[in-house]
């Protein structure tokens, strides 16, 4: 494994970044987007239908953003003001997203289109190693860091962030405390619906370039399943998407010399997921994790315990 | 008076539906008055039609079925699709290792179906129950694990001789054919097994002590347990019964439809399975005329791509906008309601 290698495996996180931090920003107020298998996919065939038709890829990912903002906002809308259960809208919503992308990008299939420019950052590019791997990429890849480390900051550090877990956790206490509980979850849904949309549009102008029907199916359930498997941690969330980015990358090195083992490769990390949540979730191992603060809270990765259900103040 | 404002908020959804669905119907530029006519004669127009729609009916009344017993218990089962499979791999292996007259072998490949899928339904259950792997994680997992494992067999040890693609292994023998009537691609063994399956889950769910302890974890676990029900066991049945008629599926789409096993075997019916079910609110007999809708959509599709040419996802669109529409307006209504009611109580408590 050389630097070039990791570069690589770096790029094509990138989308699955910001899908995953995004719903973790959703689900951490208490809201679960359930709907990003469709709305990555409709984000992915608008971003490119609008890069090119105006010729921007800027405006590109803005559409897709926007795209998956609104599919956000009907799943927000549905569990919030009408009450109907948040799983239930987002699975509905997969399925008419999926089948919306495919009925509207018709036109876009296969069409050579812009595509999100290398830019190497100065100075940083020539760090030995490193710089090739973290700094030699595209703007996009820049700002997953930044969303990374942002998220990660903002949610555990910040005063507002304090006000995020706290929907997400105890909906009443917080509106107890004068927090105005649904307008923040309406806020953080579209926030992170904005990201998620930001990571269909990446794949379909940068890590998958084009579009096709069904382009990135399947990346919207990883997304989800990373979002769990980080336990709702941006640092774990980003780390899954690393890792998944990875195992994706050694198993398409590995066809031409072990094409049997190149071929179950790819499912591996779903075993191992679901292996890894049952061992964190033991009595032992989760008792374990409470000595430590910052390190256990990694570690322990607990859902928000309001997750899914709507708050009525009476 | 509260049925009177169902149907009022219910014919609401219904035309808004509509008006949406017209507005994407202009949107691709579709002959509207075509476009109707063709949604029924595409699905019941010809004998051969009404085959093909009960075809797709079957696996979409098995799937459903096994949804409402694992919506009663208040689970989240997506991992539907992979049970389907599951059941399809089990009935594949009974066609093509086991020699015999065609009653024995589809004996035990319904059999080897229901047991494949009640298996891997079982493992999501083990997971939630045992792992603390909530259901809608676990499901969605072992999907991408049957899949694999689907992809696995046929292009490796199932594969046609000499050819190692996804296309599908070798048709299996004429003894594990699903018999049709002459002409018709429908088998009505696999349509009776559809309507046994999910008279059975009715039968179940409202006749029986089981069935109602399986909908008191469903309401309210913590409640139930509190009661006396051993609530994990309940989720674990549940799963076993789910998982076994979702697999039942995997069968007919084998034995019935393919007649091989192919990667894409569930067709996405199971997802499309669980609009239904949200759709017929959990009731099994509504289930009856919504698959059969969805069915005749699905069928439409064809007719609308082939004559019309429009683009053969127009339908899952139009499916989509019926079931969001509905399951909003309804929820909608029913919180109202309930807060209603919620205030009489608290003036009266006053």
């Amino acid at each position: 494994m050389n630097a070039a290698t990791f570069a690589i495996i770096v790029a094509s996180a990138t989308p699955l970044i910001f899908a995953a931090i995004g719903e973790t920003i959703t689900e951490k107020a208490g809201v679960v987007n359930l709907s990003l298998d469709g709305s990555m996919l409709l984000s992915a065939m608008t971003g490119f239908a609008i890069a090119y038709t105006t010729g921007s890829v800027e405006l590109g990912l803005l559409a897709g953003m926007a795209t998956s903002g609104v599919v956000a906002f009907v799943v927000a809308f549905g569990g919030i003001r009408l009450r109907v259960n948040q799983i239930a809208v987002g699975l509905i919503l997969t399925y008419f997203a999926t089948k919306l992308s495919a009925l509207l990008g018709g036109e876009f299939v296969r069409k050579p289109g812009p595509s999100v420019q290398k830019m190497s950052l100065p100075v940083l590019e020539d760090i030995p190693f490193f710089g090739e791997i973290l700094f030699q990429q595209n703007p996009l890849v820049y700002f997953s860091f930044l969303l990374i480390i942002v998220s990660f900051w903002w949610i555990f550090h910040t005063r507002r962030g304090l006000d995020l877990q706290a929907i997400g956790e105890r909906p009443e206490a917080a509106f107890a405390r004068g927090i105005p509980v649904n307008s923040l979850r309406y806020f953080y849904t579209v926030l992170g619906g904005a990201f998620v949309g930001l990571g269909g549009a990446a794949f379909s102008l940068d890590a998958k370039m084009g579009w096709s029907e069904g382009h990135i199916a399947n990346y919207g359930w990883i997304a989800l399943a990373l979002v769990i498997f980080g336990g709702w941690h941006p640092l774990r969330v980003a780390f899954g998407c690393y890792l998944f980015g990875a195992i994706q990358i050694v198993a398409l090195k590995m066809q031409p010399t072990l094409p049997d083992l190149a071929q179950v490769l790819p499912i591996a990390p779903f075993p191992l997921m679901i292996l890894t949540l049952v061992f964190l979730n033991m009595r032992v191992v989760q008792s374990f994790t409470m000595r430590f603060g910052g390190i256990g809270r990694l570690i322990r990765g607990t859902a928000p315990s309001a997750l899914g259900e709507s708050f009525w103040p009476d | 008076m509260n049925a009177l404002q169902q149907t009022k908020y219910f014919a609401g959804a219904i035309t808004i539906s509509l008006v949406v669905s017209i507005f994407f119907l202009w949107l691709v530029e579709a002959p509207l008055v075509d476009t109707a006519k063709l949604l029924v004669e595409g699905a019941f127009g010809t004998n051969q039609r009404i085959g093909d729609t009960f075809m797709i009916w079957v696996p979409l009344l098995l799937a459903s079925a096994s949804l409402v017993v694992t919506f009663s218990a208040g689970l989240w089962n997506i991992g539907v699709e992979g049970q389907i499979v599951a059941g399809a791999v089990a009935a594949s292996f009974v066609a093509r290792e086991v020699q015999g007259s065609t009653a024995v072998v589809l004996t035990l490949m319904v059999i080897g179906g229901f047991v494949g899928g009640a298996l891997w339904g079982l493992l999501v259950g083990v997971l939630r129950v045992r792992g603390g792997v909530n259901e809608i994680f676990g499901g969605i997992g072992l999907n991408f694990v049957a899949t694999g494992l689907i992809v696995y067999l046929v292009i490796g040890p199932w594969s046609r001789d000499g050819v190692a693609s996804t296309g599908g292994t070798e048709p299996f023998g004429p003894q594990a054919w699903f018999p049709t009537i002459d002409g018709l691609r429908v088998s009505p063994l696999a349509l009776i097994i559809a309507f046994v399956a999910l008279v059975s889950v009715m039968f179940l769910l409202s006749k029986t002590h089981f069935g109602l302890r399986l909908r008191a974890t469903g309401k309210n676990s913590l409640a139930a347990n509190r009661f006396g029900i051993a609530t994990s066991r309940y989720l674990l049945m549940a799963f076993i019964i789910g998982g076994g008629i979702a697999g039942l599926a995997g069968v007919t789409q084998a034995g019935a439809v393919y007649h091989r096993l192919v990667p894409s075997i569930s067709g996405g019916y199971g997802f499309l399975a669980i609009l239904i079910v949200l759709l017929a609110r959990f009731r099994g007999l509504w289930v009856i005329p919504i698959a059969l809708f969805f069915a005749t959509i699905a069928m439409a599709s064809f007719q609308w791509q082939l004559r019309l040419g429009l683009h053969s996802a127009l339908g899952g669109v139009i499916q989509g906008v019926l079931v969001l529409s509905i399951v909003l307006v309804m929820g909608y209504q029913e919180g109202r309601q309930h807060r209603e009611q919620s205030n009489i109580r608290g003036n009266t408590a006053l």
